[in-house]
């Protein structure tokens, strides 16, 4: 036992590699289809008027962003912790019944969690809050599914073999702390359903519906210092948590600096939470709160080129493995997309740039060269290493994954290079005035002008869309009709073969 | 010190979240006793109101539409005054949005009118040309939920002190007194009658039969906090 490599077990990770699949299809899916909504309208009734209610654009939204952030993006970053978490810490699950069965609840629970949000979102049972739309039924479930998770880290770490936690492990706690204290503040509301009337009847209305604790202001407050930081914890931290393992597995390479890494560690935790006033900019929020907003935002470019600069240093002098490997080019990439979305941030962040940019589609641009040019190629890149070695066979096709990329890439393009121009246009529109300092054009004039830039968008959005199917296939593909290697691949990476 | 951290993790878990939840005492707790007091001239939602509030967050409507003006001349030329705070204290939640697909919505009682939003929401591009909004027919046969309305109402008169039944000052010096029914029936009668004025300016007779026979389609509710947002 002693003398003989730990075998590490990989049923929980496979599971979630499976949703996060299915999930970001889905997400993807309906994201595109949303798209196209703006740029044909006629779109909404797809499925004919008497369906219109299920498929018009403003009740799919909410399940457009959801699917990909608890959807896909969770599922990515449970995925990885059930493969990370292990190896880093020199333990396996298999070891402890009690976490392997924590484990297993986890999923399951997380999966009905999801399809309790799809047929909520679908019926249009929301809270409004964005990316915390679910109801208290719902919110309870996840904060049980939450708990789960946390005790399977603490968990693990607790029968570890390597006393020190690596950098990855660093970013998941962070991510379980994180998400744990805004979701439980920002979705503080009472239950309507066990209030009493004067005439003494209770049980009134629909069961699951419930009031937020805060109003107006504060509530916006609350909801936008919850919404900025569930991308710190969602989009941001875990995904640093995964490229601090791959990237240095996949390449051969050192991290470039442990030093930088304290640095952006320490660093993006203090910093992330103070920015979420940027959201908030011009609004009925106190103006100290909204320039503390703006300056930390600015301050963030720190932290997070801290992380992407170590990242893209670690490929010192190994910059071969970029145009030979379509693996590490979804890394490179990735961090290069990441340190864009983080410097297009804080620029969107300053007051005098934000009174254009705000409300406009420049914000969903910027959003989505974070996801899609970030987020999205991490967690891609994450399942094709995981794949080989959980499922113990190679990738089933090295020229399908590079077509992918290549795609994928013109995709995320296409779709921030439209928005940018969609945004600014529609932004200096809004506030043009004529020679008599009337207002130059009316609301309408503002829309229609976008539509070739919402089409471009469409295009944008369905080559991404199309590259993740191709991801699909080629994880199916491994996973069912390569032959099955004698035991783990221990080091080669899949690409060298 | 950081080399110590790493090999113990639950003081390392205690420090981040030191770090992080320090942020959010400095900026979050110290508003919450100020920005909650209305201003005069905001009387809480009435009971069709508030219903009207509930389908137009069912439907998302804040995904496409703000409701917040900023202090800009552009802003204030094209939706009326800026926003203040207190106008949003009886906001649970608050729908400022985050795109405008579509216009903000904050003030938009003053200046459109229930036989627009009749025609707008059958068939936006009728009555503006271009428009990419989609058509919101089964607002017109969907029934309202003034059930849960009314639970939401007993809730925030009990735990957030809202004027239910209660004299506030309004702008011009007057006082409004908006009504909370004692039981759920009452709650139903005073929604229809409410639902009665909106439908006497509409011209779909589905929904005039409807309201005649008693029952409230969500358009009706939807308008009547539509009118209300001054």
């Amino acid at each position: 036992m002693e003398n003989r490599p730990l075998e590490y077990d990989y049923t929980i990770a496979k599971m979630f590699m499976l949703t996060t699949i299915a999930f970001g299809i889905v997400g993807m899916l309906i994201g595109v289809i949303l798209a196209f909504q703006l740029a044909f309208p006629g779109l909404n009734l797809m499925l004919g008027d008497g369906l219109a209610e299920y498929t018009n654009f403003s009740r799919l939204r909410p399940l457009h962003t959801d699917a990909v952030i608890f959807g896909f993006t969770l599922s990515g970053v449970f995925a990885t912790w059930y493969y990370v978490g292990q190896r880093v810490l020199k333990v396996s699950m298999a070891e402890s019944k009690l976490l392997m069965t924590l484990g297993k609840l986890h999923f399951w629970l997380y999966l009905a969690v999801v399809v309790a949000v799809i047929v909520s979102l679908f019926a249009g049972v929301t809270t409004s809050k964005e990316y915390a739309e679910f109801e208290w039924p719902i919110d309870i479930a996840v904060v049980v599914v939450w708990v789960l998770f946390g005790m399977g880290i603490f968990g693990l770490i607790g029968i570890r073999r390597e006393k020190s936690l690596y950098i990855s492990v660093w970013y998941y706690i962070a991510t379980f702390l994180g998400i744990a204290m805004l979701y439980l503040f920002n979705n503080m509301e009472i239950p309507t359903f066990f209030a009493t009337s004067p005439s003494g009847e209770s049980g009134i209305g629909a069961w699951y519906h419930s009031v937020s604790m805060y109003a107006g202001t504060n509530d916006a407050l609350v909801q936008w210092w919850y919404g900025h930081n569930a991308v710190a914890f969602g989009f941001t931290v875990p995904i640093v948590a995964m490229i601090y393992y791959f990237l240095p597995k996949e390449s051969g390479q050192a991290i470039y600096s442990y030093k930088l890494s304290l640095l952006s560690f320490w660093g993006l935790m203090f910093v992330y939470l103070w920015a979420g006033g940027h959201h908030l900019l011009y609004s009925t929020v106190p103006d100290w709160m909204q320039t503390m907003g703006s300056i930390f935002s600015v301050i963030l470019i720190l932290p997070s080129w801290g992380s992407a600069i170590n990242m893209l240093l670690t490929m010192k002098g190994e910059w071969q493995q970029v145009a030979a490997s379509p693996l590490i080019k979804f890394m490179v990439l990735g961090s290069t997309f990441y340190m864009f979305s983080t410097l297009e941030g804080p620029i969107q962040a300053i007051k005098s740039v934000n009174a254009i940019a705000h409300f406009t589609d420049w914000i969903v641009g910027h959003v989505h060269d974070g996801v899609l040019g970030w987020v999205g190629f991490m967690i891609m890149a994450a399942l094709y290493h995981m794949a080989p070695r959980v499922f113990k066979r190679e990738i089933y096709s090295k020229s399908l994954m590079a077509a992918q990329f290549w795609i994928q890439t013109l995709g995320v393009v296409l779709y921030f290079t439209s928005m940018w121009i969609a945004g600014i246009t529609q932004g200096m529109m809004w506030r043009a005035h004529d020679e008599f300092g009337n207002l130059a054009y009316s609301f309408i004039d503002t829309v229609t002008v976008l539509h070739p830039y919402y089409a471009i968008r469409g295009v944008g959005g369905l080559l991404y869309l199309v590259g993740f199917l191709m991801f699909a296939y080629n994880i199916y593909k491994t996973m069912s009709s390569r032959p099955v290697e004698e035991r783990e691949l221990q080091n080669a990476s899949p690409m060298g073969a | 010190m950081f080399h110590w951290l790493e090999k113990h993790p639950f003081f390392f878990a205690v420090g981040v979240f030191v770090v992080i939840a320090f942020a959010g005492l400095i900026e979050i707790l110290p508003n919450f006793a100020q920005a909650s007091r209305p201003v005069i001239g905001t009387a809480p939602y009435s009971t069709l109101e508030l219903a009207g509030r509930h389908v137009y967050i069912k439907n998302s409507c804040n995904a496409c539409h703000s409701q917040l003006v900023r202090p800009f001349k552009s802003e204030t030329d094209r939706y009326g005054h800026y926003s203040l705070s207190g106008e949003y204290a009886y906001d649970r939640p608050f729908l400022w949005g985050s795109k405008r697909t579509g216009p903000d919505l904050m003030r938009v009682g003053n200046y459109r009118t229930t036989d627009w939003h009749e025609n707008h929401m059958k068939n936006p591009a009728s009555v503006v040309p271009g428009s990419i909004m989609p058509a919101y027919k089964w607002l017109f046969t969907n029934s309202a939920d003034v059930d849960t309305v009314y639970a939401e109402q007993l809730t925030v008169a009990k735990h957030f002190a809202v004027p239910y039944n209660q004299e506030v000052p309004m702008k011009d010096g007057s006082v409004k007194n908006v009504k909370m029914a004692n039981s759920v029936a009452e709650a139903r009668s005073l929604a229809l009658e409410e639902a009665k004025v909106v439908a006497a300016d509409m011209k779909d007779q589905d929904v005039k039969d409807a309201v005649a026979r008693g029952e409230i389609p969500e358009i009706v509710a939807l308008i009547a906090y539509m009118n209300s947002l001054k």
